[in-house]
């Protein structure tokens, strides 16, 4: 009775809605959950590369990331539980795929960076690595807001030859079936992730471009504006949902 | 009214007569164009639509084919229905088993070519219109799902599902 009375006062104390919230771990068979609990998963290797990039001087001015960050363990804990944040040179929203490119650039003199750079993706998957198990936490950063806000509207917005939005499928239809795929909830809380069905690392651009042309619209531009307003969204949609990593979907 | 019309336009200068009628103003043959264009998109809202949109008649068999490909006519993402060829079906929309005897073919035929008529909400594609279209990918731009002799075809085919069974 006493312990029904306390798991009872604990449900009522989430956000409201986050009962019923499921990442797409939730959803996986407990043979794929046991790929991603394991932690020589296949995304590990990008990990293992990401930490050995986090040493390495590059760039003009041979810094490496732990030249100015010190232990990625410190610094970055729960700075990928965070992301999209300010980037004050830009006066916009960066997502942490867009900082760390921004860092190689603008820090260690490595030039503009393409996104999907096999060495940017590890970097990625270490620092977020970091924030293993962290619930998401987003930004309250007021200057984000406008950015959420569009991020709300481009998810609630038909798309595509298919007319489908974000929403009908990831808020009205998610645990229905489209053919064989179960619809998930679309929470961004295992990015990048490794998913059988690329065979590689991806990030949730690649992802969300995939969704896109599922329903024949146009994709958005790696690191575009509304990309970045739609990371936003996700995130303050999944809030309180863990980190998950080493993610692996199918 | 045709009289009054004529006064203003001898009154007036043509570029401001132009401007009040791009504005406000319609041409008498034009609203009454209008206003059965009206009158028929009410009537496709509710009665479907009656008229075949080629002298072709649809084929079922043709129609089959693009229901049950799942890459093709996209149905069985959504529908189940009497496909035991398809190994996959969706649950987003109802069980099209013996909907062509519970819908009329002017019904179908609607419901292919453009469901929000019926429903403004629906999650089923427009399959022939692409009106109010959104951010549609380049490759896509102008084209519809189907043309208007493969919807002929599946509403053909979908008005022999007259069995009660799977
Ligand atoms: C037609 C339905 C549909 C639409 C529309 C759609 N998705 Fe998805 N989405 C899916 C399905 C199905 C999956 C599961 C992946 C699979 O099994 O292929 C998925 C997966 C995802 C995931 C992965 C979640 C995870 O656990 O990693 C995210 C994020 C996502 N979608 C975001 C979006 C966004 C943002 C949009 C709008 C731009 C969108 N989706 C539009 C059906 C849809
Ligand atoms: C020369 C110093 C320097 C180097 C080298 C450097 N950074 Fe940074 N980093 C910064 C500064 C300064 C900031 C604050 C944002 C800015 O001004 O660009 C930052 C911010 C960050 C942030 C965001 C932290 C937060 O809390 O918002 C991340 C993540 C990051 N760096 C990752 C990296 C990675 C990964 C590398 C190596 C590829 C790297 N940095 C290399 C100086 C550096
Ligand atoms: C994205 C999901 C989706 C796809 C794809 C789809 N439909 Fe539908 N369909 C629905 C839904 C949902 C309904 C329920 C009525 C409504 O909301 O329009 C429906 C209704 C129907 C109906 C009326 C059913 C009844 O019981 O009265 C027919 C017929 C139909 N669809 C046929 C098709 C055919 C044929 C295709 C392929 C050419 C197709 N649908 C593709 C979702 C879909």
């Amino acid at each position: 009775m006493i312990r029904a009375a306390v798991l009872a006062g604990i449900v009522l104390a989430l956000p409201a809605g986050a009962q019923d919230r499921r990442t797409g771990y939730d959803d996986m068979s407990p043979a794929l959950q046991a790929m991603q609990d394991d932690p020589m998963n296949p995304a590990a290797f990008w990990l293992i590369d990401g930490e050995a990039l986090w040493s390495e001087p590059a760039g003009t001015r041979g810094q490496s990331c732990a030249d100015c960050h010190d232990a990625a363990e410190d610094s970055m804990a729960g700075v990928a539980a965070r992301y999209p944040a300010w980037d004050e040179e830009q006066a916009a929203p960066v997502d942490l795929n867009g900082r760390i490119a921004l860092c190689r650039d603008r820090h260690q003199g490595a030039g503009p960076q393409d996104r999907a750079d096999p060495d940017i993706l590890a970097l990625l998957a270490y620092v977020t690595h970091q924030s293993r198990g962290m619930p998401l936490t987003p930004d309250p950063d007021p200057r984000l807001d406008p950015a959420r806000a569009r991020g709300e509207t481009l998810f609630t917005t038909r798309m595509g030859q298919l007319n489908l939005s974000c929403a009908q499928c990831h808020d009205d239809n998610s645990g229905g079936h489209l053919a064989a795929a179960l619809i998930p909830q679309g929470h961004p809380t295992g990015y990048p992730q490794y998913r059988l069905e690329w065979e590689t690392l991806g990030t949730l651009e690649r992802r969300i471009r995939g969704c896109l042309t599922g329903v024949r619209a146009e994709p958005f531009a790696p690191g575009s504006a509304d990309f970045i307003a739609l990371a936003l969204y996700l995130q303050s949609r999944a809030a309180g949902l863990q980190v998950e990593t080493l993610p692996i979907r199918p | 009214m045709r009289g009054r019309g004529m006064r203003r336009r001898c009154a007036k200068p043509l570029a401001a007569e132009k401007r009040r009628r791009g504005k406000v103003g319609l041409n008498p043959t034009l609203r009454a164009t209008l206003a059965v264009l009206a009158l028929s998109g009410t009537a496709a809202g509710a009665d479907g639509l009656a008229t075949p949109l080629t002298a072709t008649p649809g084929d079922p068999a043709r129609g089959a084919q693009i229901v049950t490909d799942p890459q093709h006519g996209l149905c069985t993402l959504c529908h189940a229905g009497p496909f035991p060829q398809v190994a996959f079906t969706g649950t987003l929309g109802p069980d099209l088993t013996g909907v062509g005897a519970r819908r009329t073919l002017a019904d179908l035929r609607q419901q292919i070519v453009d469901s929000r008529r019926a429903n403004p909400d629906t999650i089923m594609p427009p399959y022939h219109s692409t009106e109010g279209l959104n951010r549609v990918g380049e490759r896509w731009q102008g084209t519809t799902l189907m043309t208007a002799q493969e919807v002929e075809d599946v509403v053909a085919y979908l008005a022999t599902l007259t069995g009660d069974t799977p």
